[in-house]
């Protein structure tokens, strides 16, 4: 048995008008500055004021937000009473917003607490609604928290079903004002996300046709938003994408290239989506010697593996397929803009290699690494950070 | 020869093998904390049965069978009826998603466990090379 969660999801373009009919009393949104000068934040309080309820906004979320900030977040909604609270932005402001809704519902609780094991009893207090501006983390629909442990330097995977939010936002003209940087780094992490959904050991027949729709349509729709952010056939689509994505890898699980990513963004701050996607191909690369079935049928799916295409569901699908599906991400990596290897972020080998212990060490004990296909040795993990550094092809 | 689950022998046996893994030595090489495994009884199993693990700094210092949960204390203490277990030592049942289903039911830091995702599929993998007899 397992579960799949989901929010209402209210999707596409005018999904923001929903919250013209919403029941309540007082938002507070929970947000970033940076959204708050967009006037993102204006949009949605024009429709609370139609549904005649008050606002009051939460701006302090950082990029990877921090324990220290979803616990003033818990203290402003203790102070200001909410009956819903609105994670407006991508990852970390949504991420933050479930954080401080389980403070603020439960203020017994440490963050670090925040766990699949127990019951929260939520919904005494609040509701959450999300909504997203990036396409994107998928976050609006999962229950997963990140958080960073500011002084070790480490992210923390954190989250309950319970606190997976109750309705999510989808409307396209929130992440229509994203640069071409920002939109390609945010859909490339959804195409990590339906990917490794699609090929973790968790992955489900439920949510399989979820990660593959979604990679079918990252593949075809980020190019174009990259090179047209006016283009809001490709942003609809792109939106639409990283929520399938999201709803499929949340309900199955990402995997190793995660694992390393969220290191690296820990330690070097290197964002999340071109962290993530930098390592992608490499672990396709690493799986394919050993485990290339997956990776193989999705590669068939979505029509980029070489002739002949190995049969879906077929016993070994064939480490050419799982390879070409390697290549195929570089080269949309190649085509938006983004780096393929480490070394091109600027990251100096020297500071690179003295943090190593560390990003092994970190990457090895995530949640994310044990559904990897083929899971590596502490040994090899090690090499993997050095050939994802080099930009060189994994041989072994 | 395979080992009947759950024994004394099986569960010394799965012991030695994490003392012979590297991988799991690395990877719980600051670990402290034993475990007694309940064995519940279900339709394939009658009784109860009770699996000591010592775990600390990435060996196993001893292991043996008891003859009730209180005889020595640990910090974890994992339940699950007889073939849950089976699910878990053949593979078949994830122990982290047994636990997120309550196949599993957990007395203990969940979230020190959480730390160490690694090290708790090394003891699963280690499960996987002993030979065992499950009795049907």
């Amino acid at each position: 048995m397992w579960y799949f969660v989901s929010p209402q999801i209210v999707f596409g373009e005018g999904a923001l008008d929903a919250l013209d009919e919403l029941q309540g009393r007082r938002a507070l949104v929970v947000t970033d500055a940076a959204l708050v000068q967009l006037g993102l934040v204006d949009r949605v309080k024009a429709h609370l004021d139609k549904a005649g309820i008050e606002m009051h906004v939460f701006d302090a979320v950082e990029p990877d937000p921090s324990v220290q900030t979803v616990r003033q977040g818990a203290q402003a909604a203790q102070e200001y009473g909410p009956d819903w609270i609105i994670g407006l932005g991508g990852g970390s402001p949504m991420d933050a917003a479930k954080a401080v809704w389980v403070l603020y519902e439960r203020p017994d609780l440490q963050p670090a607490e925040i766990n699949p094991f127990i019951p929260l009893g939520l919904r005494q207090k609040a509701r959450l609604i999300t909504v997203p501006t990036t396409s994107g983390t998928g976050a609006e629909v999962t229950w997963a928290i990140v958080l960073t442990d500011a002084i070790e330097q480490r992210k923390m995977g954190l989250g309950n079903r319970e606190n997976a939010a109750d309705i999510a936002i989808v409307d396209p003209v929130m992440a229509a004002g994203m640069p071409p940087r920002l939109t390609a780094d945010t859909g490339l992490d959804a195409l990590t996300h339906a990917v490794e959904g699609y090929t973790c050991t968790w992955h489900t027949d439920v949510t399989d046709g979820l990660c593959a729709s979604a990679a079918r349509l990252i593949l075809q729709y980020l190019p174009r938003a990259v090179a047209d952010g006016s283009d809001m056939i490709a942003r609809e689509r792109m939106h639409n994408a990283a929520t399938c994505a999201g709803l499929g890898f949340g309900n199955a699980m990402a995997s190793m290239a995660h694992a390393m990513g969220h290191v690296l963004g820990a330690v070097f701050h290197v964002p999340h989506g071109r962290a993530v996607s930098i390592c992608l191909p490499y672990t396709i690369e690493f799986a394919a010697r050993q485990a290339p079935e997956r990776f193989a049928e999705l590669a068939s799916l979505l029509g980029c593996s070489p002739p002949p295409a190995p049969p879906i569901g077929g016993e070994k699908g064939g480490a050419e397929a799982a390879l070409a599906l390697a290549g195929y991400i570089c080269d949309l990596c190649r085509q938006i803009g983004n780096p393929t290897s480490i070394a091109a972020l600027g990251i100096e080998r020297a500071a690179y290699e003295a943090q190593l212990d560390k990003l092994v060490e970190d990457a090895f004990n995530d949640t994310q690494m044990v559904t990897a296909a083929r899971v590596p040795s502490f040994d090899e993990l090690r090499q993997l950070f050095l050939y994802v550094y080099e930009g060189r092809p994994v041989d072994f | 020869m395979a080992l009947e689950f759950p024994s004394d022998e099986w569960i010394k046996e799965l012991s030695r093998q994490l003392n012979n893994s590297e991988s799991y030595e690395k990877s719980a090489r600051d670990w402290e904390g034993d475990f007694i495994f309940v064995v519940e009884p279900d339709q394939a199993y009658q009784g109860t049965a009770y699996l000591f693990l010592g775990l600390f700094h990435g060996k196993s210092p001893d292991a043996a069978i008891l003859s009730s949960e209180g005889e020595r204390p640990a910090e974890f203490v994992i339940r699950a009826p007889f073939g849950a277990w089976r699910q878990v030592i053949e593979g078949k049942l994830d122990p982290i998603q047994g636990m997120m289903t309550r196949k599993l039911k957990l007395q203990g830091n969940m979230m020190k466990i959480m730390r160490y995702p690694k090290a708790a599929k090394e003891i699963v993998d280690c499960c996987a090379l002993v030979p065992t007899d499950f009795g049907n």
